[in-house]
Parts: C-alpha cells; structure tokens; sequence
C-alpha cells in the first residue's frame, strides 16, 4: 500500500451534493442511528457518495459528507483515506481489481497483467476513454477459480489471457459478459463436470 | 478499593485506576507516549507494557483496568511486575519498532533536550539497528504559523488529535491514511483555528510538533527557567519562563490544578517575541511637538516644572490593565499624597465598585468550582476569545455530564453547545424576574453560575447590569450556603487587584470617563493605559513598555518594566493572589516601575515613604493582609451579592458586545508581537489559511 493522496486540484469538481435520491436514502441511513449518533453512518454515506460521483471520491464530497452528518470535514477525509475501497483518483467506468495472491499467481495472474497492461497502461491509469482502468488487489478469496479478477461488482474466474481479452472486448463493447467461471464449470465444481456423487451410492 | 501486588509490593487502589495509574501508585515508573492524564486512552504506543501474572502476554497499562484483573487461582490478589526480563525485553521490542521509522536528526531537533523518546531510548533503546530497508519519510505539513512540523518524527501516538478534539474543541487535527502510511495533518492543511493550539507542542512527546517562533532559538539546558504567572487575561495561568542572557526565549505552561491545569494559550505561549520589539528603552520628553530621548533627570525635571502649581484635582491618574499590585499600591499612595481623588483602575470604564464589596467584582465560584457547576449562564462574554482556558473548562464540565449552558450575549463557535437565550439586557431581565425557562433549569441544578462578561459591565449602564445580573441568582433562590455562583469574568489581569486596593475615584474624584472629558485635566499619569484616548490640552505622563497608543500621546514617556521583568504580585479573577517573578532585566535605561514612581514622587514633592521594594511590599501587605497570603482565595461574602441586587437602576436594550474583539491583539505587548499580528490576520482572513 502506499500514501494515498486526493486528486490533483485541477480533476476536482467544484462542487457535490446528493441527488434527491441519494439524499432521501442518506437520510434514512442516519435515522438508523440513535439521536446524536448520526456519524455513524458515514461509511455507507461515502459509499453512496462514491458511486454518485462515478467510482472515486472527490474532495468536495468529502465535505459535503461531513457536513451532513455534522462532524469535522477532518474526520470524514479520515475515513475515506483509512479504507481502500474509497478511491481517491477518478477510475474507468469498469474497474478491473486483478488478484496477484499466491494461488491466482501460480495459475497465471502474471500473464493476465500484461494483458492489462498492454490494453489499459500502469496501474491506476484510466484509459482515454475513461472506460478502464486496473489495480491489483490482494487474496479475494475466489482461489479455487484462480486467476480471477473482480470488474466492479462481478467476479470473473478461471482467466487465460483469451477469455480475459474476450471480457475486456465485452465491457468495451458496452455489453456485458457473463460473471463466474469462464471454463466448463459450475461455481466451483470440478472442470468438465461433477466427478463424484455421480449417482446413488453402489455397495 | 482493590488489592494488587506491584513488583512483590502490596498495594490497594480503586477499582476504576488503570493498571498504570496503579504501578505508579505503587511507586513503579512507567514509561509511556501516547497516555496521557488528561486525555482519553488511546493505547497505541505499546510502550507501557507490563507482565500481568497469568496473561500469556504483556499487557499495555495504560488500558488495562485494575478491575479487569482476575485474582490468582487461590483468590490472592492480582500480580503485576514492571521490572522483570520480560517486560524490559517486550518495550526494547516496542521501542526498536518505533525507532525504525525514526529519524536520527537529534542533533538539529529542537525537541532534544527534552524529548521523551530519547529519554525513553535512553533505559530501552538498543545501540545498533537491526534494520536495512529505507526509512519512511513524511511530507512537512503546514497547520498555521504558530506549530511547525516534522512529520517525519512522529510516532503517531495521536495525542496532538486527542487535545484538538477533546480539550481544545476544535476538532481539526486528524490522521489520514493507515498503518506505516499515517499521517497526522489538517484537513487540506488548513491552519489551526484553535486558542490553545500551542499546547500540542508540549503534548507531542517526539519533535514532530515544535514551537514556530522558537525553532532554532536555543536548547533547553542552556535556559534559564524562572517560575512566574501570565498577564495576558486575567485569569494568572501559570508559567514557566525560559531566558538566555536578557532574552525571553520561550514561555511554557506550570502546573496549576485550581487555574489553568496544564495548559496556556497561544497568547500566553508566543507573545514572548513582543517583549522584545517597540521597547521603550530610555525616558522620552516632547518638545516643539516632538519626543526626544532625555535622561531620567530631564524627564523628572520636566514633570516637575509642569505639575508645580497645579490644583490636585486637576491631577488624574489611570492605571493599566497590566500593572502589579505593588505599583497600583504605589500609584495610589503617590495620588493620595498629592491630595488629588481622580484615580482609576477601570481604564475601560467597567461599572465595578470595591465600595459594594468583594464579591460584587470577583469570579467567586473560582475556576476550578466551574467542574462543580450544575448550570451556567454567560452573560456578555465571549469565553473563548476572553478567557481561552476557563472556556477549556466549561467544556471540560460540559463533556463530563449533563451542564445546561445559557448565553446572553454575543453569539459565537464557544467549543460546547449552548441555548441561546438572547442579545440583551431584556432578556436578563426576564430571567431576573423569574419569567424564563432557563430560570427553572438554574434552579434545578445544584450548583448554578452566572459568568458575567466585561461586556456587559463596560456600557453606560454597567451597574444597573451586574445589579440585574446579581438579581437572577438572589431573587431566584440560587444562592446557598456554601455555593456562590457569581462570577465576574475579568479580561485585566491588573483588574481584581486594583480594586481590592480600592484603586477607584476617591470623595468628588473623577473616573475614567471623566477624566477623558476635554479640559477636565491638566496633568494626567497613565501607568500602561493604552486602551483610551486622552483629549487634547491635558500634559500626558506615560510610565509603560511599549511604544504604543499612550506613549504615541505623551509628553514624558517614562520607561518601565513588563511582566518577565519584575517581581510582582497578581490577583487572578478568581481573587487568588499569585507572585510573578523577574526573568530578565529591562532594557537599557528602563527601570521596575515601582523604583520609578519613588523617583517621581521625591522630584515632585510628594515623596512616597518606602526606599525598597520590600519595604513597599511589607506596607502593602499590612495595608491589605490578603494579598500576602499567596495562591489562597480569600472568599467574598456572599451578602455582597445580595446588597448588589438591590441596588437597582435601569438598562437600556442594546445587546451586549464582548469586551475582547481581537483574541491575539488585546495590550501593547500582543501589539507589538509579529506573531500576534499575524495570528490575528490570519483569524480575521486577511491572509490565506491553507499552505498553497
């Protein structure tokens, strides 16, 4: 992990506020608190507040999250810097979070990276047409599928450089391709079909 | 109480003590960073670790309750050892973790000398390290020009955040990032906002957090420290001052449980730089329209000349908000002999009288009481800007429990809530009558106070307020036996002083008002008094420091001494009598200023009887035995109060102001302090308050 920053001045809105909808949800999230205790809701609050303003989260919002639940602007950049999922730097609209942990390393994850960085660039960096861009994250917990990568809230398993190019070209196309394995398989039962419990027990 | 055996020694504490609180008890000493007394346990340094017998590992002592400890499995007593192997090999663990980030730039920190991770490193650091990587290294953070950092340094025990949020209010430090990545900052590095930010300076244990102005000034072995009391409000704080040479370096807070704690403002800390600029360092006289530096026989002879044959009443003296006892002893003794009444000690006007007693003008519920109050009503006053450290306190109680705190008055960011209850005197009014709801909160409450501002007493109607004021609590069954929840917040730490030496207007004298009236006066003598304006005509002598408003309208300047200066006696809000002690010599030809006006009264035919300062001080003491019993209060009757309330008078409807606008610029020393003036630019937004 390293020092996370918020953006550079000049990627900052001006400004941020919840939509109506988001506001009549944020006020129901605090009233789930006792009285005086609304600050409690400020995770779900920068959650909502991230995916508003399209997967990061800019400065202005931080404020205005704070100032909503009516605790120091400081205490919310606290939060938001403490947890990774909040992203501090604009993102593609499709997120890849490629798993680089032992088991999905062994199984090729390092060739998915160059797949990666050959059609997206350095990590962090979000393409052109701010569709993509890629982080590797640690152990997220699908290795019975590995390598698998996570693109926004789907999993996608049991990768090789094709199918990974196929998914990439899918999201690229505006389509959306099917989450989960991407082999002959259910969930995680075994390739090419069940081996065992194939039938009533013979004695 | 609980049983517990520290290091083979029996000890018995309460339950509710921490294990740390219980090892020193027990005489053990423990080291420690990130605990400390007045701020909640964060347990993050892991520097306090001791060996609790049947845990299968060290315990942090600093968040462990004596309560939480199980007894031996034949019932013995809970046994705790902070000396065994165990122990000093898990804190050389822990301090080899917090010294591998660390840099080893001791010899250009400012905190050596005086840090505690060096100290610290002394009984548990090892000699070699064991690590090879690269050291983190931190960006410097700006967080307002009175507290510089070097992030690098820190070792996040986050006491600096713990004092931000809890004691000072303002939350505005906090740590972003996590793990080896955190950081300690502002939010966008903002500047702090708070009066007592200098405090985390002290707090820091490590050099992340040092004093701006004194950075690079000195080390602390080669100071010298004088004990001494602060002058900059009226409530006496104590302090340390550090001298080198004739320099005032620094200025630290003193312990004092009953005043200010163990904080000070950043008026207090940093004003220190204003004892040195704008000096009056040699007697001025004005000729042709034009001060020249004379000699002190000149200046004399100057004043003598013009004073000869001046009617005594048309002689006025108006004494400062900075001036000791022994000189308003002085003064007063100088006025009576010269046979003239028109003496004042209440150069802003404030509608005190010692005639109806000493509880009419003192905080009688005294500072400390302000933890014991049930209630508080602030009646024009600005506690934060007025008194930054009593405000700390009302916030202090205000955490603690329920304290239902009214405000009558300027609105303003006090640090707690309030009600708001109105701008002015009419609602007081209203809460005298009995007619308020606040009135019955008062009254249910055990112990209620009333804070009654400078601002409220300064106007036309002063005495017709405090009068209203004493009426809330008399006529509403809020004073008992025992609990006098009076309390008068004076802003003037010569204030409550004066007036107990009965430094007012004598049989047909003038006050202040009327002394500033044209042509009231021919000769008029302000000791210190910068905060008025003289009229024209009148032949002015100013016996002060600075270079300010009165010496800008003298005719003699008188050079005199300021608070690091001389020996002096202070009477603090409360009433309590505290001695301040010399730290340094004036400058040039300036003197103490009591020596000055024993000069002056030989020159103009009044000599004043005492040719020392003890023995000055031994005819003030046996003229006012109460002034000699230092750090005690001399309680006030509470009957005063009740007298005050009957003596009526009628207010008018313009709300109350307070009487402090400015909090860094309020004497001729905060004026001709850089630091002040910047601070104060820097509150007011004339300057940027973010680093960009």
């Amino acid at each position: 992990m390293s020092v996370r920053r918020l953006a550079p001045a000049d990627l900052q809105p001006k400004a941020f506020a919840f939509s109506a909808e988001n506001l009549a949800w944020a006020e129901h999230e605090m009233r789930k608190y006792p009285p005086g205790r609304q600050a409690s809701a400020v995770i779900p609050l920068l959650w909502r507040a991230q995916v508003q303003a399209g997967g990061w989260l800019p400065e202005p919002a931080i404020r205005y999250v704070a100032d909503l639940l009516g605790i120091a602007h400081i205490r919310a950049l606290e939060i938001a810097t403490f947890y990774t999922m909040f992203s501090l730097e604009p993102r593609g609209k499709f997120l890849v979070q490629l798993c680089g942990t032992t088991p999905c390393m062994l199984r090729g994850s390092e060739d998915l990276k160059k797949v990666c960085k050959r059609r997206i660039g350095e990590e962090h960096h979000v393409t052109a047409d701010g569709k993509f861009s890629w982080i590797e994250v640690e152990c997220l917990g699908a290795c019975v599928n590995a390598p698998m990568a996570q693109i926004n809230e789907d999993y996608y398993e049991d990768l090789t450089p094709a199918n990974f190019e196929q998914i990439l070209d899918a999201f690229a196309a505006g389509r959306k391709p099917r989450p989960g394995p991407q082999v002959d398989r259910q969930l995680s039962a075994p390739i090419g079909g069940p081996t065992t419990l194939l039938g009533p027990e013979k004695s | 109480m609980t049983k517990l055996i520290v290091d083979g020694r029996e000890i018995d504490v309460p339950p509710e003590y921490t294990l740390l609180q219980a090892c020193e008890a027990a005489g053990a000493e423990i080291p420690r960073f990130c605990f400390h007394e007045r701020l909640s346990i964060a347990g993050n340094c892991r520097m306090c670790l001791v060996e609790l017998v049947g845990s299968p590992k060290p315990v942090a002592s600093c968040a462990w309750a004596v309560r939480d400890c199980r007894p031996g499995p034949k019932g013995e007593p809970p046994v705790v050892n902070t000396k065994t192997p165990l122990v000093k090999k898990a804190r050389e663990g822990v301090m080899e973790f917090l010294l591998i980030n660390h840099p080893l730039d001791c010899p250009i920190c400012d905190q050596g000398g005086e840090c505690d991770l060096q100290d610290q490193a002394m009984a548990y650091g090892v000699d070699a390290s064991r690590y090879q990587e690269n050291k983190r290294a931190v960006e410097d953070k700006y967080i307002g020009p009175l507290v510089k950092t070097i992030m690098t340094r820190c070792i996040h025990c986050t006491r600096c955040v713990r004092f931000s949020t809890e004691v000072a209010g303002i939350p505005e430090l906090g740590a972003t990032g996590r793990g080896e990545d955190m950081e300690i900052t502002t939010y966008l590095e903002h500047a702090m906002r708070s009066e007592l930010q200098g405090n985390v300076i002290d707090l820091c244990p490590v050099g992340a957090l040092t004093s701006k102005p004194y950075a690079f000034q000195a080390r602390p072995w080669e100071l010298t420290k004088t004990e001494s009391i602060d002058v900059m409000d009226a409530l006496g704080s104590n302090i340390r001052i550090d001298t080198r040479g004739r320099e005032v370096l620094r200025i630290l807070p003193r312990l004092h449980e009953d005043v200010n704690e163990e904080w000070i403002s950043d008026k207090t800390r940093f004003v220190w730089d204003g004892l040195r600029t704008q000096r009056l360092d040699q007697p001025y006289v004005r000729e042709k329209g034009m001060l020249r530096p004379a000699s002190w026989s000149e200046a004399f002879a100057a004043i003598a000349a013009r004073i000869k044959g001046v009617a005594p009443p048309r002689i006025g003296a108006i004494l400062g908000d900075l001036a000791s006892v022994e000189e308003a002893f002085a003064l007063k003794d100088l006025m009576t002999r010269l046979g003239s009444p028109n003496l004042d000690c209440r150069q802003d006007g404030a509608k005190l009288d010692p005639a109806r007693g000493r509880a009419s003008y003192l905080f009688n519920p005294s500072i400390a009481g302000i933890e014991r109050a049930g209630a508080i009503l602030i009646v024009g006053a600005n506690p934060r800007r007025e008194a930054a450290l009593l405000n700390a306190r009302i916030r202090k109680r205000w955490r603690a429990g329920i304290l239902p705190i009214g405000l009558i008055g300027p609105q303003g960011d006090l640090s707690y809530a309030y009600d708001y209850l109105g701008a002015g005197p009419d609602t007081l009014a209203e809460l005298a009558a009995g007619k308020h709801p606040f009135v019955q909160r008062m009254q249910a409450a055990e112990r209620p106070m009333l804070i009654l501002g400078q601002g409220a007493l300064v106007r036309p109607d002063g005495a017709a307020i405090a009068a209203l004021a004493a009426r809330v609590l008399s006529d509403n069954g809020m004073l008992h036996p025992g609990w006098n929840g009076f309390a008068v917040l004076h802003t003037a730490a010569a204030r409550v002083g004066a007036l107990d030496l009965g430094a007012v207007p004598g049989k047909g004298g003038l006050d202040v008002a009327g002394m500033l009236q044209p042509s009231k006066l021919d000769v008029v003598f302000l000791l210190g008094a910068d905060e008025l304006e003289v009229p024209a005509g009148a032949f002015v002598i100013y016996l002060g420091t600075h270079g300010d408003r009165g010496a800008h309208r003298a005719d003699v300047i008188l050079p005199g001494a300021t608070y690091t200066e001389k020996s002096a006696i202070y009477v603090n809000t409360e009433g309590r009598p505290q001695l301040a002690n010399r730290a340094a010599f004036p400058p040039g030809d300036a003197r103490e200023d009591w020596a000055i006006l024993r000069a002056l009264s030989e020159a103009i035919g009044a000599k004043l009887p005492h040719d020392s300062f003890a023995e000055l001080r031994r005819a003030l003491m046996k003229a006012h035995p109460h002034l000699g019993k230092l750090d005690q209060i001399e309680p006030a009757a509470a009957d005063d109060v009740m007298k005050l309330a009957k003596a009526g008078g009628s207010a008018d409807e313009t709300p109350f102001r307070s009487a402090v606008s400015d909090f860094y610029l309020t004497n001729a020393i905060t004026r001709a302090s850089a630091v002040m003036a910047e601070c104060s630019a820097l509150a007011a937004g004339k300057i940027p308050a973010a680093a960009e």
